[in-house]
């Protein structure tokens, strides 16, 4: 600054004239920080539309799957030689020589082992589950034929999406010259096509793709997350209603408010090694199970419950409990009645932002051993499972082009369940909100 | 009617100028102190508030007269920093005492606060809430009762009658603070405390409730703290007068406004600081 400007203004129209030359710089600042601000948003909507625009366009095509409809003769030779009915012997029966069979009779002219086997790779290894689902629930079947849809290969599949080239030469391809006629001729007769993937929603995971699902993942994560919001939300708000209502202000509380600030910021890999130390080394919990997902999830997410739930009462207006203690409530009353149904709004944002975290939450349950590859669908919370997101990390390891797809699938899918979380969070605030 | 009780001597000599003790009181207060932390706010107070009467208490911002007003229902227990000593008196009980229990008291000794502060809930569920926590209604048709007596009393009753389940907070400030009244004495309590009730109101609304206050004065004791000397002038029978902690001076209203005893009195009341 010169000495002349910096000579403070004697008379009015003095003043007027410094005011008048600072305006515009005045101005200039705010215009730079709405820019800034405009670029900030743009920069993130952007990000965020490139990541659903990738996940999306790749995910989405997980939703279809090829299908492959034969017409199957449950022949008793096969399934049932005994003629006995036996479960136990149908259970275990031959299943793929019916899908053989099948394919052969539409295809009568191919001979040759090498050439019937290429075949055969058109129908998914899991063809013949069906089949056998369908007879052991009703064993009249034997001896009848069937016009069924079954699941084809997931080279098929991924021919069929267009992710195959059929100019590329054919030592290059999975699908040989003699699969891509076979093919073009079930699709010509409408026998092989593109139909909404069931399998996907009700499946658990495996090693083939058209088979792998994200049904045991979902209900891994839907009681892992049961579990966290069953032990962390109680726990959570009552030491947070205690420590801002009614614990006394001294070192021990100030101390106690310091570590849970700092364990909000701990990295949740090291809550899993304290999991796998704790629940399953120590107490003895089985390892994989939702029971000790849920525990160690529970232990990251009570920070961010506590801190958030805190807040909440903080903002609460004094004048409440005020007016609640000045007519003869006691402190309990105060709060249930009064301080806690105006802190909810508050409370249960924290709570969904803390099940949020735990829902997309995979290295401390790798930690506790979720990452195992498990088919079955957990049915309990101490059934070995596996969750979403871990589900996602799994499948994006594997080689098949299949699982490519899948992967954006289950991220999906985890996306979806996010969005649902977050708008039960908007409708119990507009609920629980009320204003003073 | 409880019976007569004399009014309880005052320990050593009073640093108060006035009449500070009054026949049968329903508070006596003796040697009152209240520290903030270090700070000293309220000293040596010495006080009796009688029955059917408004003592007002007057004084410069910051002069613990709403300290004071607070000890008289333990509300001071609420701030970790305030230790209370001496002796409080209602009706003969130390309010500090063991077997006095602070919720009860509280039931006792109503309060209305400066900002009108209606719970989020409906205007019936404002007036019920205390009768409720209370269990002083068997069935809901004596809750009706009590919520249309309070209410009445309170001289909002007319303006309510087809609402009763519109949120409290709808009203306006003046109304508002006439339900926290109408809140207050639905506990049926023996005093109710005011701090500075018409601080945050217009004049019409201000001069409702100094009407309603007039009324109210036959059913129960009441203190006021206000920081407008008319209005202790219009409403109140004693008057108390605190400087910096101390209780300057206490009398007859009329007295204090004509004819103070006290130099710091008549500087504050003839308005010459403030």
């Amino acid at each position: 600054m010169n000495s002349t400007s910096s000579r403070r203004p004697q008379t009015a129209a003095e003043t007027q004239d410094r005011v008048r030359a600072g305006l515009a710089r005045r101005y200039r600042a705010e215009r730079r920080f709405r820019a800034y601000g405009i670029a900030a948003i743009t920069f993130g909507v952007a990000f965020v539309i490139f990541l659903f625009g990738t996940v999306f366009s790749q995910g989405v095509s997980a939703l279809r799957q090829a299908y492959l409809q034969i017409d199957v003769f449950y022949d008793p030779e096969i399934i049932d030689p005994a003629g006995n009915r036996d479960p136990d012997d149908l259970m275990v029966a031959d299943y793929q020589s019916l899908v053989r069979a099948s394919l052969r009779e539409r295809f009568p002219t191919v001979e040759g082992r090498p050439a019937l086997r290429e075949l055969y790779s058109i129908a998914s290894s899991a063809a013949s589950v069906g089949l056998q689902r369908r007879v052991t629930a009703d064993p009249d079947l034997i001896g009848q034929r069937e016009r069924l849809w079954v699941l084809a290969d997931d080279t098929v599949d991924m021919f069929l999406k267009g992710k195959v080239s059929r100019s590329a030469p054919q030592e290059e391809r999975r699908l040989s010259d003699a699969q891509i006629g076979q093919i073009d001729v079930l699709e010509s007769q409408k026998a092989l096509k593109l139909r909404f993937n069931t399998a996907f929603f009700s499946n658990g995971d495996s090693r083939d793709p058209e088979q792998a699902g994200v049904r045991g993942a979902v209900v891994g994560s839907f009681l892992t997350l049961l579990i966290t919001l069953l032990l962390s939300f109680p726990i959570g708000v009552g030491a947070a209603v205690y420590l801002e209502e009614f614990a006394p202000r001294n070192r021990m509380t100030d101390l106690i408010e310091v570590n849970i600030n700092n364990l909000a910021a701990v990295p949740s890999i090291v809550f899993g090694l304290l999991g796998l130390a704790m629940f399953i080394s120590f107490f003895g919990l089985p390892r994989s199970a939702p029971l000790v997902g849920g525990l160690v999830l529970t232990l990251i997410t009570l920070p961010t419950i506590i801190i958030a739930s805190r807040a909440a009462l903080k903002a609460v207006p004094p004048s409440i409990r005020e007016a609640a203690l000045g007519i003869g409530a006691s402190r309990w009353q105060t709060v249930v009645h009064h301080v806690l149904p105006l802190a909810m709004p508050g409370v249960l944002t924290g709570a969904i932002i803390g099940m949020a975290r735990a829902l997309g939450e995979s290295a401390p349950l790798l930690m506790i051993g979720m990452v195992a590859f498990i088919v079955e669908v957990p049915t309990g919370v101490l059934d070995p499972s596996t969750v979403l997101p871990v589900q996602v990390f799994l499948w994006s390891d594997l080689p098949e082009r299949g699982f490519v797809e899948r992967t954006s699938g289950a991220i999906i899918v985890l996306l979806l369940f996010l969005i649902v979380m977050n708008a039960a969070a908007v409708v119990l605030r507009s609920k629980f909100e009320k204003r003073w | 009617m409880p019976e007569n009780r004399p009014s309880p001597p005052i320990a050593g000599s009073s640093r108060t100028i006035g009449a500070v003790t009054t026949d049968n009181p329903v508070f006596a207060c003796r040697d009152v102190n209240v520290h903030y932390g270090d700070k000293h706010a309220i000293k040596h107070v010495d006080i009796d508030v009688g029955r059917s009467e408004v003592l007002a208490m007057i004084g410069p911002s910051g002069c613990g007269k709403s300290t004071f007003l607070r000890c008289l229902n333990r509300m001071n227990d609420t701030i970790e920093s305030a230790r209370v000593t001496g002796s409080i008196m209602l009706d003969g009980q130390d309010i500090h005492d063991r077997k006095q229990d602070v919720v009860q008291l509280r039931a006792r000794v109503g309060m209305v606060f400066q900002k009108p502060n209606p719970f989020p809930k409906s205007i019936y569920e404002n007036v019920a809430y205390g009768p409720r926590i209370h269990g002083l209604a068997a069935d809901r048709g004596e809750l009706d009762e009590i919520v249309n007596t309070s209410l009445r009393r309170a001289g909002l009753w007319e303006e309510v009658k087809d609402r009763l389940n519109h949120p409290g907070t709808s009203l306006s400030g003046g109304q508002q603070q006439r339900l926290c009244i109408a809140r207050t004495i639905a506990v049926n309590p023996d005093v109710i405390l005011m701090d500075e009730p018409c601080s945050a109101l217009d004049p019409i609304a201000t001069a409702r409730i100094e009407d309603l206050i007039d009324e109210l004065r036959e059913s129960y004791a009441i203190c006021i703290v206000t920081h407008s000397m008319q209005q202790a002038a219009r409403v109140s029978q004693r008057t108390a007068y605190f400087h910096l902690g101390d209780l300057i001076e206490v009398g007859e209203t009329k007295k204090i406004f004509t004819n103070p005893q006290a130099k710091l009195t008549e500087d504050y009341i003839t308005g010459r600081f403030g």
